[in-house]
């Protein structure tokens, strides 16, 4: 959080937003083909997050420049510099960062990130935004939902949960949907497992459910960890009082590219899986996806 | 051994396999075509090549009738009445498909078989029991993949019956083309479409909007996809398909320019001259278009027929002289093979055959998708196995050679099995391929029994079969498994 709190995004420029990566097409991220905008710059610190070097914005350490194989990076005035034509996409700057950044994430304004997925648009439902975090550049959100709605583009948020969406209007206007990760219902295991409260997370599932802005909500659940089967019920409950229809997708653990620490856990089996969704469906979630 | 005998007593060969493979021998003693010497190099060589139609055209190497005319007239010869129930209706369409020759022996085209069925959809029960025992005789009794069924663009009830039925019975006959139109082919309908894709491997989106106006500004008014995906006028067909292979011709230049200016043009002009004499053969001297029925009864008309000039290898032949740039990876590649089709394209165009009306005697462009027993041969215009670009990059790279050929060009695409997941992301990267100018979109996801091999279908089981010295009902799962071996047809790129 710290380090995001230097960025010039956190003091709402709504000019530029820092964009860890644009994945043109995406088949996961809500419904379609979607464009994924993912920001850089998360405040929970997931013990499995995919995608660790999303989580700080860059400070400029310059100590992953070395790491580079084919000379894409370099220091220049105090900034670290990438050369996207040499990069060879091998990861090692990822690795060689201790500050779980990137040197790869860019800071780009609306027009310039929407103008990178223009000619794919006759391919896409819309475009979704995601992270890192997209909740910690509100304005930027904001902007983009905006201006890629009128590009024809709807927008789906993708969130933690931790900003509170209630406190901003224009973006939940602007977005078409939202996916919410619900990581864990009791306060103490959401704090072990992501290093953050959950206060905010349950109090953005009520006021988006409610609004009718909830697409889908997503719980990953990880054996031992925390109590899924509860986080479940109280989610599912939580969907079905404020009469959402959104969708609840419930998706297994994968040691693959966690940090070292985890990647010993075990996948749940499909009994587990298959008993959780259950509990869903029982308290009478629309539709439970497995994954 | 003779090839006869080969034929005769090969044990993995069906019995009606092996009539027809006695057939292709007793055409080959028959030799009434006048080729030149130049161009028998050129066959020699593989260069050019008639994709096995034989020495002596007897019927034009693909027939699309007209059935819509047959539905509402019934047939003299075959001694039918006009339908006037969907039982009725489907036996009709059997017994006329017994009757429509081709190259493969067995009819290339089935019709827009819901258009055809729909008028006789009442119940649907009984629609549904009529058109699944339609279908399941079509891939029992029609055993070759190039058989091909066109449905839409417009929704119907027989429409959603064939894609529902197509999914549960999961056979690879017939091959089947969504003709899709963003103005009358509904959400719905096109992800019914979609989804079946991923589990069978069918249908292909073809590019209604765009075959539709080519053929009208043609002046060859409806038409239909046969085959593996070739445009061809309803009513009429194709004498001939000849290709010429890339790949096996750029080595004969001394470099760009001489392939340009000497080595192309020479091939190109041969190659007009084999397709004209083939369809001299024909028309002339084999006494089709006076005998058939199909001809007198107006099911096909001679002035609707054409042919087709194929060719194959352009990423080989790119490759050959692109100094170090490959195609579909780099621009500069990319536009030598524009400039490539261009040339043949202006060539193939400038030539007329006063013995075909249909296109002012102009043959049209075909993108081959390949023979089993090519080896380092890229179909048509695509890009290489093993080199294919993300996704988005690969459709729009490919999309500007898809205008050059109405008779038929496509592109495969292989997904992984959670892209049934989300159906509708397939159907946002077909609308997409086609506006964006691809004229033909396939797709099928990996781990499906049903795989397109270059352009037709088949079973990975039935390759098995084969690949134990067991007999396999299609004559197509031969070429499946060869093509498999020789084009590793199962590693194409996998897309999340
Ligand atoms: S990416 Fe990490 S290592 Fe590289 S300059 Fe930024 S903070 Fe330092
Ligand atoms: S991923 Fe990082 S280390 Fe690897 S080439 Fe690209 S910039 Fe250099």
């Amino acid at each position: 959080m710290t380090d995001i709190a230097r960025g010039d995004v956190a003091r709402g420029v709504v000019a530029r937003g820092v964009v860890a990566k644009i994945l043109p097409f995406s088949a996961v991220d809500g419904p379609g083909n979607r464009a994924v905008v993912f920001l850089q710059g998360c405040d929970f610190d997931c013990r499995y997050c995919h995608n660790p070097e999303t989580r700080a914005l860059c400070v400029h350490c310059g100590l992953c420049v070395p790491a580079c194989p084919a000379g894409a990076l370099s220091l220049e005035g105090g900034r670290v510099r990438w050369d996207a034509a040499r990069c060879v996409s091998c990861g090692a700057c990822i690795a060689a960062c201790p500050h779980g950044s990137s040197p790869k994430a860019v800071s780009m304004t609306v027009a310039e990130v929407l103008s990178s997925i223009d000619r794919y648009k006759p391919f896409l439902s819309g475009v979704t935004v995601s992270g890192g975090e997209c909740g910690l550049q509100p304005a930027f959100l904001e902007a983009l939902l905006v201006e890629a709605r009128a590009a024809g583009l709807p927008g789906l948020v993708d969130t933690n949960g931790s900003a509170d969406f209630s406190s901003l209007p224009g973006v939940v206007a602007a977005a078409e949907g939202f996916m919410l990760d619900v990581k864990a219902w009791d306060e103490t295991e959401h704090r072990a497992l992501t290093g953050a409260p959950n206060r905010a997370v349950v109090a953005n599932l009520r006021f988006l459910a409610a609004a009718g802005k909830l697409y889908e909500v997503r719980t990953v659940v990880v054996p031992g960890q925390f109590d899924a089967a509860l986080t479940v019920r109280e989610t599912a409950r939580t969907l079905v009082a404020a009469g959402s229809g959104a969708r609840y997708k419930i998706i297994r653990f994968r040691p693959q590219g966690v940090r070292a620490a985890w990647r010993g856990l075990p996948t749940p089996d499909d009994a587990t899986m298959g008993a959780l969704a259950a509990i869903a469906l029982r308290e009478g979630v629309r539709e439970v996806v497995v994954v | 051994m003779n090839p006869g005998l080969a034929v005769i007593t090969d044990r993995t060969l069906t019995y009606q396999q092996k009539v027809a493979g006695l057939a292709k021998v007793g055409e080959s003693t028959e030799n009434p075509l006048r080729i030149g010497a130049e161009l028998q190099v050129y066959r020699d060589s593989g260069v050019i090549c008639d994709l096995f139609e034989g020495s002596a055209p007897y019927r034009p190497r693909y027939i699309v009738p007209d059935y819509e005319r047959f539905m509402r007239r019934g047939s003299a010869f075959l001694g039918l009445e006009p339908p006037r129930d969907i039982w009725e209706a489907t036996a009709a369409l059997l017994i006329l498909y017994r009757h429509v020759p081709s190259i493969t022996t067995f009819p290339v085209y089935l019709g827009d078989i819901d258009a055809l069925l729909e008028p006789f959809v009442e119940d649907e029960a009984e629609a549904r029991k009529a058109i699944g025992l339609f279908l399941l005789s079509i891939d029992r009794t029609i055993n070759d993949s190039f058989c091909h069924a066109d449905i839409g663009p417009d929704a119907t009830t027989a429409g959603r019956l064939i894609l529902e039925l197509t999914r549960e019975q999961k056979n690879a006959v017939p091959n089947l083309s969504l003709k899709y139109d963003p103005d009358r082919t509904p959400d719905d309908f096109a992800l019914l479409a979609a989804s079946v894709a991923l589990d069978v491997a069918k249908p292909s989106f073809a590019n209604h909007r765009m075959f539709a106006a080519e053929f009208e500004a043609m002046g060859l008014g409806d038409y239909a996809v046969a085959s593996c995906y070739n445009g061809l006028p309803k009513g009429g067909g194709s004498c001939t398909l000849v290709r010429l292979n890339l790949a096996a011709l750029a080595p004969l230049a001394r470099g760009l320019d001489d392939f340009s200016g000497r080595v192309l043009p020479d091939a190109v002009a041969r190659q007009l001259e084999y397709m004209d004499e083939r369809v001299r053969f024909l028309i002339e001297e084999s006494g089709f278009f006076e005998s058939s029925f199909l001809v007198k009864e107006g099911l096909i008309d001679a002035g609707r027929f054409s042919a087709m000039f194929g060719l194959v290898g352009l990423a080989e032949a790119v490759n050959a002289f692109g100094d170090g740039k490959r195609f579909g990876r780099d621009a500069e590649a990319d536009a030598l093979g524009l400039e490539i089709i261009e040339r043949i394209s202006a060539r193939v165009a400038a030539h007329r055959n006063p013995l075909l009306a249909a296109n002012g005697g102009r043959y049209l462009l075909h993108a081959q998708v390949g023979i089993d027993s090519d080896r380092g041969v890229s179909p048509g215009c695509r890009i290489p196995i093993g080199e294919e670009p993300e996704l988005a990059d690969h459709i729009l790279r490919s999309a500007p050679f898809h205008a050059f050929f109405p008779s038929g060009i496509g592109d495969v695409f292989a997904f992984e099995p959670t892209a049934r997941a989300n159906p509708l992301h397939l159907l946002d990267i077909a609308k997409g391929a086609l506006a964006s100018g691809l004229r033909y979109f396939s797709a099928y996801a990996a781990d499906a029994d049903v795989v397109r091999i270059t352009g037709y279908l088949v079973k990975r089981s039935e390759m098995e079969r084969l690949g134990r010295g067991e007999a396999s009902l299609q004559d197509t799962t031969a070429l499946g498994r060869n093509a498999v071996n020789n084009l590793g047809v199962l590693e194409r790129r996998l897309r999340p």
